[in-house]
């Protein structure tokens, strides 16, 4: 009955999508109010239906309901009740139902706080965003349907592919979706402000705030995905280029890029043009992703059990959104009018240079994804584009960006003073120099690129702080000021020191990757092995049970100089429901680095093969991006950014004035 | 600078920046392209030794030989012809006899392929796409469908 319940919310979500596109969209066009208002009720209905919909598929997969086939194939009664939900998105046509969910949760946001925006913008941008989530819902209804029933019903269930039985499953897929689906709302107002022809510093103010959350989520989804793989995949790497990862890069890049245009936006009316055509392209590669991970294009444990129809139906929909929104740009972008004039040495000219490195990466990251599966289309070679590739594009494309980053961040608007900023920059520049000579110098081996990396990320942490010292500063404050002073500093700019600081910490931990130490040997009770500075001793080998799994787990203490220093209990856990075994890694976080051992089954004499990883400051890779999303959102709490509220900015024009 | 100086310039950036990433791009293209072949390919196509590739197809049953504590040789199968695979390290948690599996490595001019890493699928319903493409070319069809 409530699952029944749940399709039937779902079929009245569509209607009212395919309402919420078509109403406000009309009342827009005649200027009636009345209509254009419709758009408003229509999104906080789809919103309520979608979100039954989704807590009717909770419950179902919450209580075991196996006639529900989606439950029957993609869980198990006996999973911890975390897994049972976080199924609930484990499998395609729920995952495909989060989506739409968050897609709703957006397009409520926005109708409740848009108040203060001109009402046709809200009104279009309403409608494109009830098109999108009408296509998705359309989607799911008309190929994978959640809510099938499935008779008989078994009295068991298939299980959750063990990989994914896991916390990250419950973080990763929604942070991510977040991210992903966010950035539709910035899509949405760009092709609103294109239907208008007209677009201006409230629209980037209006937009911003949403840009921010979409990337906070997207940066935090990538990096909760990363170390997801990092500690489930048994090899310690935590980045493979896979295309699966590439397609959450690309949105993130255009992403970046977008917000930092987005702010000349705000700010100095320019880069109009270009802003609209980031902001398209953020999204349309989000529904890149979406395509290249749920059609079946690719395989990897992001791919579901795949059915032609699906992947055409969403390609469908990537090329409706991407060519009709590119076709909109194209006869209605020429009608923007130009903004402010800016000198090519200037916080404008350095953001334009950060905004063409980013999308060049971005373009290298989509050449290197697609070009395999082009080529296999075309010739029917099939290639791999590894990770050298992506490393020598994309890589050396935004170390060049961390490079420049520092300078943009200190040059004033409109004309900067290149020689003034290079001599504030000295001290860092000078500590990132020394670094690099120190590292070449003292340690060897390791891949060419970690020393420079290395120095780099000292170059734009210290340069960041440089900065903020200075803006403290500026004219020569005395002590007890400073406090005050660095309290009247705009939040913004808070957030864009933190979330830069974040890169240089997140840098950190890549260079210091090229300084670990890998050892690849087998285990025996009593014969302890070196790995990186720590001694690591096997002690014994036991079996346990879990709810839904049998473990094999080997005991091992590490030690410092003798000293016992922690204990690590890797695991190898066998599902019996699916006849899968994974492996759990054992991992300790030692000085920010982490000693990450991973097992194979163990040999008729008890001695286990094992890979043995000590990787120096390893975690800074994951608390850079925390850092960096932590930067977003201080911006975020910025007065001026504040939904709809471009009068209440006043408070904050004194702060203004010193930025 | 004048309102056309500043495009100028703004275009030359784009151009510079665009310019060197296409560079960067082609360069990194003509070492880094590994090519996929089927056993059946690789004998056919008279792949030269050296170079990098991955092959993929079934382990065939029977072949799994353990020469070392973490060292291996097995065959890789897609019921044409098959191909002797060495391999020194630790197999993926689904390395299987029987099972689909993808090697990256060198071929050697003796004729054994010296794997260095080995991917293995991920779960029971999943097999790497190119491995079932190369067995339905041989008229294998059934494995492919799980």
């Amino acid at each position: 009955m409530i699952v029944e319940g749940g399709h039937f919310a779902m079929i009245l979500a569509l209607a009212l999508a395919i309402v919420q596109s078509v109403v406000p969209f009309w009342g827009a066009r005649r200027n009636d109010l009345a209509l254009m208002g419709v758009g408003v009720s229509a999104a906080v209905g789809q919103f309520a239906f979608v979100a039954l919909a989704f807590a009717a598929l909770a419950a179902a997969h919450m209580t075991s309901d196996f006639s529900v086939l989606n439950v029957a194939e993609n869980s198990h009664s006996a999973m911890p009740m975390i897994y049972k939900f976080s199924g609930v998105w484990g499998n395609h046509e729920g995952s495909m139902l989060l989506w739409s969910l968050i897609l709703a949760t957006f397009g409520a946001l926005v109708a409740v706080t848009g108040r203060a925006l001109p009402a046709r913008l809200r009104a279009d941008a309403l409608s494109v965003q009830g098109l999108i989530g009408a296509a998705f819902l359309a989607f799911i209804l008309a190929t994978s349907n959640p809510f099938e029933r499935l008779v008989p019903s078994p009295f068991e269930g298939r299980d959750l592919n063990p990989i994914l039985q896991d916390l990250g499953l419950a973080i990763h897929p929604p942070l991510l979706y977040l991210g992903y689906v966010g950035f539709s709302i910035v899509f949405s107002f760009a092709a609103a402000a294109l239907i208008e022809g007209r677009i201006d510093a409230a629209w980037a103010r209006f937009v911003r705030p949403f840009a921010l959350i979409a990337w906070c989520f997207l940066t935090l989804g990538i990096a909760m995905g990363s170390y997801w793989a990092y500690y489930t995949l048994g090899w310690g790497g935590f980045w493979f280029w896979d295309p699966v990862e590439n397609a959450s890069l690309m949105p993130w890049l255009a992403g970046t890029a977008f917000l930092h245009s987005v702010a000349v936006m705000e700010k100095r009316d320019a880069l109009k043009v270009w802003t609209i055509f980031l902001a398209i392209l953020a999204f349309s590669f989000s529904l890149l992703g979406t395509f290249l991970v749920r059609s079946g294009v690719l395989t990897s444990v992001h791919a579901f059990a795949s059915d032609p129809r699906r992947g055409v139906f969403i390609l469908g929909i990537l090329a409706f959104f991407i060519a009709g929104s590119l076709a909109l740009f194209a006869w209605r972008a020429p009608m923007l009018k130009q903004g402010g004039l800016f000198a090519p040495i200037s916080r404008e000219g350095a953001l334009v240079l950060n905004n063409l490195l980013l999308t060049t990466a971005c373009a290298s990251v989509f050449f290197g994804t697609l070009y395999p599966l082009a080529l296999e289309q075309v010739t029917g070679a099939k290639i791999t584009v590894g990770a050298p590739f992506f490393n020598m594009t994309c890589g050396v494309l935004l170390l060049t960006l961390t490079f420049l980053t520092p300078f943009g961040f200190s040059l004033a608007w409109k004309r900067g003073d290149l020689l003034g900023v290079a001599q504030r920059l000295a001290f860092a520049l000078l500590a990132g120099l020394i670094v690099v000579v120190m590292l070449i110098a003292f340690v060897h081996g390791g891949p060419v690129l970690a020393p420079i990396a290395a120095g780099l990320a000292i170059f734009i942490m210290l340069g960041t702080l440089s900065e903020v010292f200075s803006r403290v500063r500026r004219g020569g404050a005395k002590l007890s000021a400073l406090f005050s002073r660095a309290r009247g500093l705009p939040l913004s700019f808070w957030g864009g020191a933190v979330a830069h600081f974040g890169v240089g910490v997140l840098l950190l931990g890549l260079a210091a990757t090229g300084f670990g130490q890998e050892v690849i040997a087998t285990l025996h009770v009593g014969s302890p092995l070196h790995v990186g500075p720590y001694e690591v001793a096997l002690d014994s080998v036991n079996t346990r049970g879990g709810p839904n799994y049998q473990e094999t787990v080997a005991h091992i203490t590490v030690r410092e100089n003798g000293a016992l220093v922690t204990t690590i209990e890797p695991a190898r856990r066998q599902f019996a429901a699916r006849q899968m075994a994974t492996t759990q890694a054992g991992i300790a976080t030692l000085n920010l680095g982490q000693l990450y051992i991973s097992i194979a089954d163990p040999t008729p004499d008890g001695s286990i093969p094992a890979r043995m990883y000590w990787k120096p400051l390893v975690t800074l890779i994951w608390l850079g991006a925390i850092c960096m999303a932590l930067g977003g959102a201080v911006s975020l709490t910025d007065r001026r950014l504040r939904f709809g509220a471009p009068s209440r900015a006043r408070a904050g024009a004194a702060a203004m004035v010193a930025s | 600078m004048t309102r056309k100086g500043r495009r100028l310039a703004m275009i030359a950036a784009a151009l510079c920046v665009v310019g060197a990433g296409a560079a960067l791009a082609l360069y990194a293209l003509g070492d880094n392209i590994v090519f996929f072949y089927s056993p059946s390919e690789l004998v056919a196509k008279n792949v030269a030794p050296g170079a990098r590739l991955r092959i993929g197809g079934l382990v065939e049953p029977g072949s799994v030989n353990k020469t070392g504590d973490d060292k291996m040789d097995f065959s890789i199968t897609d019921g044409g012809k098959d191909i002797k695979v060495s391999y020194q390290g630790q197999t993926p948690d689904l390395f299987r006899e029987g099972q689909g599996v993808v090697a990256e490595g060198v071929l050697e001019s003796s004729g054994q392929f010296h794997a260095e890493t080995i991917l293995a699928k991920h779960d029971e319903r999943y097999m790497p796409r190119e491995v079932v493409d190369s067995l339905k070319k041989q008229g294998r069809w059934q494995e492919g469908q799980k």
